[in-house]
């Protein structure tokens, strides 16, 4: 059987909600795919877009963000603000060759453990189905 | 014996020479003060010239324009061995300009859309028993730093004269400035807008307008009026010449010292304004920014994380 492509995900947790669902689906011993390296951040909004473009220059194939549910951020708008900005990235990823699937945001609560394996299961299948994006990457600049 | 002083241009629009020109009657103080010993769009010297001469007998060369070309890097390499101090000089040299955002495509594609299927350029050809060549041109626009180490940066589309005047007196003064510096005021454009004080405390926008389809108030702060003035993200030293005549900052002084990709921070500065809470309304505001790469990589996509599109 040939090697299965085993894409590489950058995942950005919020401190309040995402990180602790990851953390209860562990607790839980919810098994998901191993694709994703989880970076714990203290809000949704602190993910600048130059964290999102420094992981797909250093070959990430998708970059995740997790936040608290509208409504329900600890810092009140920290999410609102991730997503005005997430809204705008990804259309300037488009323009750079990088697809929708690659990157995405996703409001998983603290109680959402479920959810965490859902949503890194259902990315690791389409990243799979696109292929690698750390070829592009690697492409000679000059 | 005066020192001596090379102008070069790579991928370039002639923009940054003319701005020499601006200094108006202070040329003459310049070409008093140095001998200029290599200035293609102003003067005769040739490559042959300056090829003739030592390593480093050049003070400084400033170098404006893109990389794009084995002959531009070339002249690039050559100008570097000459030269005690290279300076990068204009938003091409310093970031990739506006030539950069060719790498949104490669030379196949620019062949494809130039020459459709009619002759495309070729780096050698034979003709009657004659070797013609041309320089080949590259996949990728680069910034001058990519290819040649620089030592300052002078930033802007074209550099204003005054900071064109302040950097020919740092290159001449006793002490040089610290290896690496961007010879420009290390704080954002706002700092320095006439309309500074005008700007809301909580800026919101609910529609983003491109400049011809308004007519700005002269007096209020542009962003606040919806238009997508990159000046929060912009380093200052232009004292705000495009807001003055009551157009929005496009980001040609790149970013400040504390940000590695400028068009990230200005994504971020743009879309932090929007005055929406729900998803729908958010993507329909940003509509209102048509094309994300040009407006916010106007300057310099081939400095940015990424540097181009992903190559076909």
């Amino acid at each position: 059987m040939p090697d299965q492509f085993e894409p590489k995900i950058v995942a950005f947790f919020c401190n309040w909600c995402t990180y602790l669902a990851a953390d209860l689906a562990g607790t839980s011993r919810i098994k998901y795919a191993p694709n994703a390296r989880v970076v714990r951040v203290m809000c949704s909004g602190r993910v600048d877009p130059q964290f999102v473009l420094d992981a797909f220059a250093k070959g990430a194939d998708g970059v995740l963000i997790g936040g608290c549910h509208p409504g329900d951020c600890h810092y009140q708008e920290g999410n609102y603000k991730a997503y005005r900005r997430y809204a705008l990235l990804r259309r300037l990823l488009n323009q750079m060759g990088i697809e929708d699937e690659r990157f995405r945001l996703e409001w998983i609560s603290a109680a959402e453990g479920e959810r965490v394996k859902t949503v890194i299961n259902d990315m690791v299948e389409k990243l799979r189905a696109l292929g690698p994006r750390a070829t592009a990457a690697r492409q000679e600049v000059a | 014996m005066k020192p001596k002083v090379a102008f070069y241009w790579c991928a370039s629009c002639g923009g940054c020479e003319e701005a020499v020109l601006d200094l108006n009657e202070e040329i003459l103080d310049v070409v008093g003060a140095v001998d200029i010993v290599f200035w293609p769009v102003a003067l005769d010297f040739k490559q042959a010239d300056v090829e003739a001469m030592p390593d480093g007998s050049i003070l400084a060369s400033l170098i404006n324009g893109a990389v794009r070309s084995s002959h531009q890097r070339e002249m690039a390499e050559m100008l570097r061995a000459k030269s005690q101090v290279v300076v990068a000089f204009g938003a091409c040299a310093q970031l990739g300009g506006i030539p950069g955002l060719a790498n949104l495509t490669d030379v196949k594609g620019i062949f494809q859309e130039v020459y459709r299927d009619g002759v495309t350029p070729v780096t050698d050809h034979r003709e009657n028993g004659y070797a013609l060549s041309l320089p080949e041109l590259f996949d990728t626009v680069t910034a001058l730093d990519r290819v040649i180490p620089v030592d300052y940066y002078v930033p802007g589309c074209p550099p204003t004269p005054n900071l064109i005047r302040d950097a020919l007196h740092a290159l001449l003064g006793a002490e040089l400035p610290p290896k690496g510096s961007v010879l420009a005021p290390d704080q954002a454009m706002c700092e320095q807008c006439p309309r500074k004080d005008s700007k809301p405390e909580k800026l919101l926008v609910k529609e983003f307008k491109r400049p011809h389809q308004v007519v700005a108030d002269q007096e209020t702060c542009l962003l606040a009026q919806g238009l997508a003035c990159l000046g929060p993200a912009t380093r200052g030293g232009c004292n705000a010449l495009c807001v003055r005549g009551n157009m929005p900052c496009t980001g040609c002084f790149g970013p400040t010292s504390r940000v590695r990709d400028f068009g990230a921070k200005a994504l971020s500065a743009i879309a932090s304004v929007v005055e929406s809470n729900h998803e729908d309304e958010i993507v329909r505001v940003l509509e209102g920014v048509p094309d994300p790469v040009g407006t916010f990589y106007r300057y310099s996509l081939p400095s940015s994380l990424l540097a181009r599109r992903r190559m076909e």
